[in-house]
């Protein structure tokens, strides 16, 4: 008899397997859009050590100011983020946004290498070297970056590069109107 | 005119693959060889009607005949002839009429050379071959028409996926899709030895061809797609373990175990169950893959034709043969008997090791890519499993595989010693373990890991040259059989990957910078200078080129010409990068954003072995191909089995 059930084993494998998709497909799950459930919500914890030396570590306390933020996760070893990082500069400098930067599975020193050679647009920046934080925002890779309200509210994921076109439509309005 | 001739053929094939997959199984269950027979006719005509419905795209695809829907939307004019004859397959409906086309071919091949093939087991597989194609045709046909025509013709088609045009990709899907419906044929002699209740020398002797053939094709297939990755996506790496790569994986792990076991089925009538169930596993694998990429369930770079409403029907089907398959096995396979007993120290005993640990692999595999989709299901949490989880699981259960991947081909059938084949391979050992120390001393003494690895890859490769080394020393290279020749090529290709994968995974190196015309940079023994920048103007995109001037001690070297390229139409950034290779390294060139003001953001790598892992990847299809062409395997008589077991039999354990 217990080899019989051994027998039937993958069968019942591969029902358990076939249900998770039939369940997937029909749920109308949409795996690229897959920030969306962050938005409308508080932001997740924020909490990491800073990336350079000497400044305070990065806390929830930073996405209430009643100030909009860009959160951003980035990496020296990202190539979309490369792609990215002009944007971001030009967002701190010509249009004053204020932009956390938290290199993600990064080693501090290659982080702060990479920032001085392309320039450092972030106001605060910290380092989530064993990618935790990144864990409690549901980062899937980087870059990605949160548009979060004055009030601490998410209103924005983008998964990730940004574009010159986010940034017109969706970015720039969002500093003008957000509290 | 032509297409609505492809569309009818279509549906007449649909008509032929109903027959065939109905009528032979009934012969073959009342014993009426004339009902038998029509399965080999049908599959004949199948296949001519598939192929006139390929052909029938194929010419709207040359001529550019935009008033087939499909052509407009993965077309255009001005595309070279190259990347209009693959665009028929570089599209979902195309892709799947490839399918179905390998498939009637399989089965026509099936009908030609299966001469030799019982009655009954031929109608039957042949049969099962026709309702894995009904299902194909009939998604075809119902689902994504390739043929729908548009009225009125729009003056150009929309172009093709920028990253499709590549000649490297031009033919990786056809070689992957002969991989993965090759399985389809072992999948059907699986089934029908199940319904014959019978599984023989002879039956193993009759799969082993198809697996080889496919696993053949499928390794050349993944090998070709690494390369196009690693040239075209400008990232330096050649592996990202990223769902559609992992789809083709899992069938290659069970593939190559299922081509092992059915040595033991084949030379010892044991292991029967399990072989069986392998080949269905096989098939169902690639199935499975197709459903991943196909239906956006999981997301993944190259993920194209996604939608639910496709995703369901090819779920329906993967339950079907899936299904079906395991059903019928739980029912009929307890009654397999096993034949040959032996000792776990024996060949027997090394293969079985190797089917654990290659199915250990897939699992490992499945699990890593499916596990995202069920924790978000039942949690709601988003993870992403990547080469962290690959690198902490995948690799280190490669290391017991290779470690006794050339031990196990030592020992006798039955029963043997572990020493012997131990003091054989003393001189592979001593080698390799000599090349790791040097590995952690001369190349790269941060890297342990990788100088394991690379003592590993050598490993590989003269343990397999010294079984090959004392056949030829006892003067039996004539009487060699083509399967050891080839596999000893095949093992040695593995260690050849696993070397060109540890140079360029480990001791790489790179060096990102901004540079303007004119600027210099020094880079692994190079001195790189920026000539110019230039606009290019191409057929169907504009490209930014950077002209790098490389030099080794003031001797100008080569010249590396990187270009990005943006095509209009899709706007769409596509890397070209440049690579310079002496086959012991690439030195492998990005090109990347930036303007005349700051300058632009150039990557170079420096790959050691970077070539040798498709080299090796190669060698491994050459092994199979060699194996294929062995005198046993062409005749595939039953009674040959006996005369080439004996020569093992007596072969003395020294």
């Amino acid at each position: 008899m217990n080899r019989r059930l051994l027998f039937l084993l993958p069968l019942a494998t591969l029902a358990l397997m076939a249900g998770f998709f039939a369940w997937s497909l029909l749920a109308g799950r949409d795996p690229a859009s897959i920030g969306s459930v962050l938005v409308g919500r508080p932001a997740p914890r924020l909490d990491v050590k800073a990336l350079r030396d000497g400044e305070p570590p990065l806390t929830d306390a930073l996405l209430k100011t009643g100030q909009p933020t860009i959160v951003n996760f980035f990496a020296s070893w990202c190539t979309p983020c490369l792609a990215e990082h002009p944007l971001f500069t030009r967002l701190a400098t010509r249009d004053g946004a204020v932009i956390i930067g938290v290199a993600w599975k990064n080693k501090p020193p290659e982080a702060i290498t990479w920032l001085k050679r392309l320039g450092d647009p972030y106001k605060f920046a910290g380092a989530d070297l064993e990618g935790r934080t990144g864990l409690d925002w549901g980062l899937s890779g980087v870059p990605e970056t949160y548009l979060v309200d004055g009030q601490g509210i998410v209103r924005r994921h983008f998964r990730g590069p940004i574009t010159e076109r986010d940034v017109n439509e969706t970015i720039l309005p969002f500093l003008k109107g957000a509290k | 005119m032509i297409p609505e001739l492809g569309h009818f053929a279509l549906v007449l094939a649909l008509a032929v693959a109903l027959v065939q997959g109905t009528l032979p199984l009934l012969g073959a269950s009342r014993g009426d060889i004339r009902l038998m027979d029509l399965g080999r006719t049908a599959a004949l005509t199948q296949a001519l009607l598939v192929i006139v419905a390929f052909g029938a795209l194929t010419q709207a695809y040359v001529t550019s005949d935009f008033s087939v829907a499909n052509v407009v939307a993965n077309s255009h004019s001005a595309k070279p002839l190259l990347y209009k004859v693959s665009g028929v397959w570089g599209n979902h409906e195309g892709s799947m009429l490839l399918w179905a086309l390998i498939l009637a071919l399989f089965g026509a091949a099936v009908a030609i050379f299966g001469a030799g093939l019982p009655d009954t087991l031929r109608a039957r597989v042949l049969a099962i071959q026709a309702l894995i194609g009904l299902g194909f045709l009939a998604f075809l046909l119902f689902t994504s028409n390739p043929f729908e025509r548009v009225s009125p013709p729009p003056l150009d088609g929309n172009g093709l996926n920028p990253l499709l045009q590549d000649p490297g990709l031009a033919f990786h899907p056809p070689l992957l899709y002969l991989g993965y419906v090759g399985f389809s044929v072992t999948y059907a002699f699986a089934i029908a030895a199940l319904l014959e209740g019978r599984v023989d020398a002879a039956w193993a002797r009759w799969v082993r061809p198809w697996t080889l053939a496919a696993w053949c094709f499928l390794t050349l297939g993944i090998a070709l797609g690494s390369w196009w990755a690693y040239y075209i996506l400008g990232w330096g790496g050649f592996w990202f373990w990223d769902p559609v790569e992992n789809a083709s994986l899992m069938p290659w792990l069970a593939g190559t175990a299922l081509l092992h076991s059915a040595i033991v089925v084949e030379k010892r009538d044991s292991l029967k169950s399990w072989t069986v169930l392998l080949a269905i596993l096989a098939f169902s694998l690639s199935l499975l893959g197709t459903f991943l990429v196909r239906s956006g369930v999981l997301t993944s770079v190259h993920a194209f034709a996604q939608d639910p409403a496709r995703g369901m029907y090819i779920l329906g089907f993967l339950l079907f043969v899936t299904g079906g398959g395991l059903a019928l096995f739980a029912w009929r396979a307890p009654k397999l008997q096993g034949g040959g007993l032996y000792q776990p120290v024996s060949r027997e005993g090394a293969l079985i090791l190797n089917n654990l640990l290659l199915c250990t692999l897939a699992a490992t595999v499945l699990l890593g890519t499916l596990y995202p989709l069920f924790l978000d299901l039942l949690t709601g949490s988003k993870v992403s499993v990547g080469p962290p989880f690959f690198n902490a699981t995948f690799v280190p259960i490669c290391a017991p595989l290779f470690a006794a991947l050339c031990v196990g081909a030592f020992p006798t059938w039955k029963r043997a010693e572990i020493w012997p084949a131990l003091l054989k391979l003393r001189l592979a050992f001593i080698v390799s373990i000599m090349a790791a120390i040097v590995a952690a001393t001369v190349i790269d003494s941060r890297a342990t890991l990788a100088a394991i690895a690379f003592g590993f890859g050598v490993w590989l490769i003269a343990g397999s040259l010294t079984g090959f080394v004392e056949r030829v020393r006892n003067g039996r290279l004539r009487t060699l059989p083509r399967a050891f020749l080839g596999m000893t090529i095949a093992h040695a290709g593995m260690g050849v990957i696993v070397l060109g994968a540890v140079g360029t995974g480990a001791w790489n190196s790179e060096l990102m910078q901004t540079m303007k015309p004119g600027d210099r940079a020094s880079f692994a023994g190079f001195d790189f200078k920026l000539e110019r920048m230039e606009s290019l103007q191409g057929p169907n995109y504009i490209a930014e080129r950077a002209t790098l001037a490389v030099s080794v001690g003031g001797k100008p070297y080569t010249v590396l010409a990187p270009e990005r390229r943006l095509f209009t139409v899709q706007r769409r950034q596509v890397a070209e990068t440049a690579i310079h290779t002496n086959l012991l390294r690439d030195l492998y060139a990005t090109l990347g954003e930036g303007e005349a003001a700051n300058g632009w953001v150039i990557r170079l790598y420096y790959n050691p072995l970077a070539p040798w892992i498709w080299l090796g990847a190669a060698l491994c299809a050459l092994g199979g191909f060699v194996s294929l062409s062995d005198r046993r395997l062409r005749i595939g008589a039953p009674q040959g089995g006996k005369r080439a077991r004996r020569p093992v039999a007596a072969q003395p354990a020294e």
